[in-house]
């Protein structure tokens, strides 16, 4: 089973989430961390034997020589990536969305695919067994989406075993390519204002991908009754609530999972994975 | 003209509440909210939309399914997988390239405009505001942080406004980079946890590749104070100025479910106090970037 945990605004416990449901469970588990701008599963999960392979995207590369100046790589570019000057082309790697068009429409082949790196892929086991993948793009790079996809592509084909996707914040492509393929999607949300606001937007964009949902509400009794009423209007099961605790924050700031100290929650835990399988078999 | 931008790296670390509390302090600066995939900004300062346009940047492949033939060509040229087995593209995943539109044995597939938000002009009691909604599933949230940037430069000249603050989005990728290109200055708002520090040390790498100077608050720093000096450490031995820092108080939940900013909400509390002379260290470094 594949289970996504997203929830359009940042910081509201995914990752503490991700972790704490990974360390639960028995079985085989990996968890996939799609948030490949701020990765932090590693940080509470450490890695031992980790490897790291680059991943690349698709850029042109240009055969001044055969080129005939059409210009018609310009032309297409939907990115304006490609600048076609009297003196040949110039490119702006930064701007290229990797769609290959501009190999399509180069009526001299003068265009073949080359690669640009965007970051790497750390994959490695915790003490624990769990294995853990994370993208990292590199500093400076806005393309984010083909390391998210990178990550996803090293899901376990193991039979039986429970993949949970700690996914970025946010509700456009980064996120969409996370909780994509999924099996059931848990969004955790804080009873707030700004969690409430962000949390509809999320179930908007996450109903679109026709995705089983569940709401964990965390720091609950910080703020008001809102994200309840929602749920309920909206027949969104609340599969848990982790009280406010200043000790679970400090357990989180020294990079703890918190079952590993309150150890009453992993059946907890246990149980909203329970809860899950009964609802998508 | 000076624009100031907050982000953090890690998600919510405060970046929202404490834009909304300067957006108090100065009360002559144009707000923009660039975190539009999930803006939060306007939960705090109340604005009152005074103008809206659409968002129509992109654009989604269409297949006609009479002239479709179902050869495939389209599926194997697609590099984002868009188009699903029963060739229909998949708008979500598709991303307007028109890759499969010039490759169509058939002309079958037709490129359309998507609207995928919409901008807003507005006014708050604290100055004009714009901000933005990226709609659910689209893309192109770098492009529309630009087109709120633009809006507000056009409303400080307008308006004769010489500062914009700027609520960035989380991460360091298109939409963060889109929000912090060209300002005068960054904000990293972080706390003393594993996650934040490892995000703070990514965000700021992200202003020096981009050559902006940029100063440090540490919110909720009683919650580790061994990580709150590990961070004054790291700030310290690479030159980055600490505007201050803030206790971990949960009167801040309490303002925003009120729907104010804390300055507001709570004026007399001490993380009110301590927000109005980390103002004060930032118009300080705002002024020295200016004189360099």
């Amino acid at each position: 089973m594949k289970i996504a945990i997203a929830s359009g605004k940042g910081g509201t416990g995914k990752t503490s989430l991700a972790v704490n449901l990974a360390l639960s469970l028995s079985g085989l588990v990996q968890v996939l961390d799609c948030d490949a701008d701020e990765p932090n599963v590693h940080t509470l999960l450490p890695l031992n034997e980790e490897t790291v392979e680059p991943v690349y995207t698709l850029v042109p590369e240009f055969d001044q020589g055969k080129c005939a100046q059409s210009k018609e790589c310009a032309k297409f570019c939907p990115n304006h990536a490609i600048f076609a000057g009297k003196n040949g082309v110039s490119f702006f790697p930064e701007l290229c969305i990797g769609c290959g068009g501009c190999i399509l429409t180069c009526p001299n082949q003068a265009i073949k695919e080359g690669q640009r790196k965007l970051g790497v892929i750390h994959s490695g086991r915790t003490k624990e067994g769990v294995h853990v993948v994370y993208g990292e793009l590199d500093v400076g790079e806005p393309l984010v989406v083909p390391v998210i996809k990178a990550v996803k592509e090293r899901a376990s084909m193991v039979n039986g075993t429970n993949v949970i996707i700690d996914c970025p914040p946010g509700v456009s492509c980064p996120m969409v390519e996370s909780v994509h393929g999924s099996d059931y999607a848990i969004l955790v949300t804080e009873p707030t204002p700004f969690g409430l606001h962000d949390l509809r937007l999320a179930i908007d964009t996450i109903r679109q991908l026709e995705i089983p949902i569940g709401v964990i509400v965390n720091r609950a009794g910080i703020g008001d009754q809102q994200v309840y009423s929602y749920c309920s209007s909206e027949q969104l099961p609340i599969l848990l609530e982790i009280p406010h605790s200043r000790r679970i924050a400090e357990l989180f700031s020294e990079g703890i999972p918190f079952v590993t100290q309150l150890t009453e929650w992993k059946s907890k835990l246990e149980d909203v994975f329970h809860t899950i399988q009964e609802r998508i078999c | 003209m000076k624009e100031l931008v907050i982000v953090s790296g890690k998600g919510g670390t405060g970046k929202t509440s404490i834009t909304a509390a300067l957006a108090v302090l100065t009360s002559n600066a144009i707000l923009a909210d660039c975190d539009v995939d999930a803006p939060n900004l306007h939960l705090l300062l109340a604005p009152e939309i005074k103008s809206s346009e659409e968002f129509v940047e992109a654009k989604v492949a269409v297949i006609d399914s009479e002239l479709c033939r179902s050869c495939g060509v389209c599926e194997t040229t697609c590099k984002f997988d868009a188009i699903a087995p029963d060739f229909r593209v998949d708008p979500i995943m598709c991303e307007g390239c028109g890759v499969c539109y010039i490759s169509c044995p058939y002309n079958a597939i037709a490129m359309r405009e998507r609207l995928s938000g919409y901008i807003y002009t507005s006014e708050t009691k604290y100055g004009p505001m714009a901000h933005a909604l990226l709609l659910a599933g689209e893309s192109n949230s770098g492009k529309l942080v630009t087109r709120v940037r633009e809006l507000a430069s056009k409303l400080a000249l307008q308006n004769n406004k010489d500062l914009i603050i700027i609520d960035g989005p989380p991460g360091i990728a298109c939409a963060a980079i889109s929000a912090i290109t060209g300002t005068s200055a960054g904000l990293v708002v972080t706390e003393p946890t594993v996650a934040a520090i490892h995000d703070l040390e990514r965000v700021l790498k992200l202003f020096e590749h981009f050559r902006i100077p940029v100063m440090v608050l540490i919110n909720k720093a009683d919650l580790n104070h061994k990580k709150t000096l590990e961070i004054m450490k790291y700030c310290t031995q690479n030159g980055i100025p600490i505007v201050g820092k803030l206790i971990y108080d949960t009167i801040m939940y309490k303002a925003v479910v009120s729907g104010r900013p804390i300055v507001e909400y709570a004026p007399s509390n001490s993380l009110s106090n301590n927000l109005e002379e980390i103002w004060k260290k930032i118009e300080q470094q705002l002024d020295t970037h200016n004189e360099d």
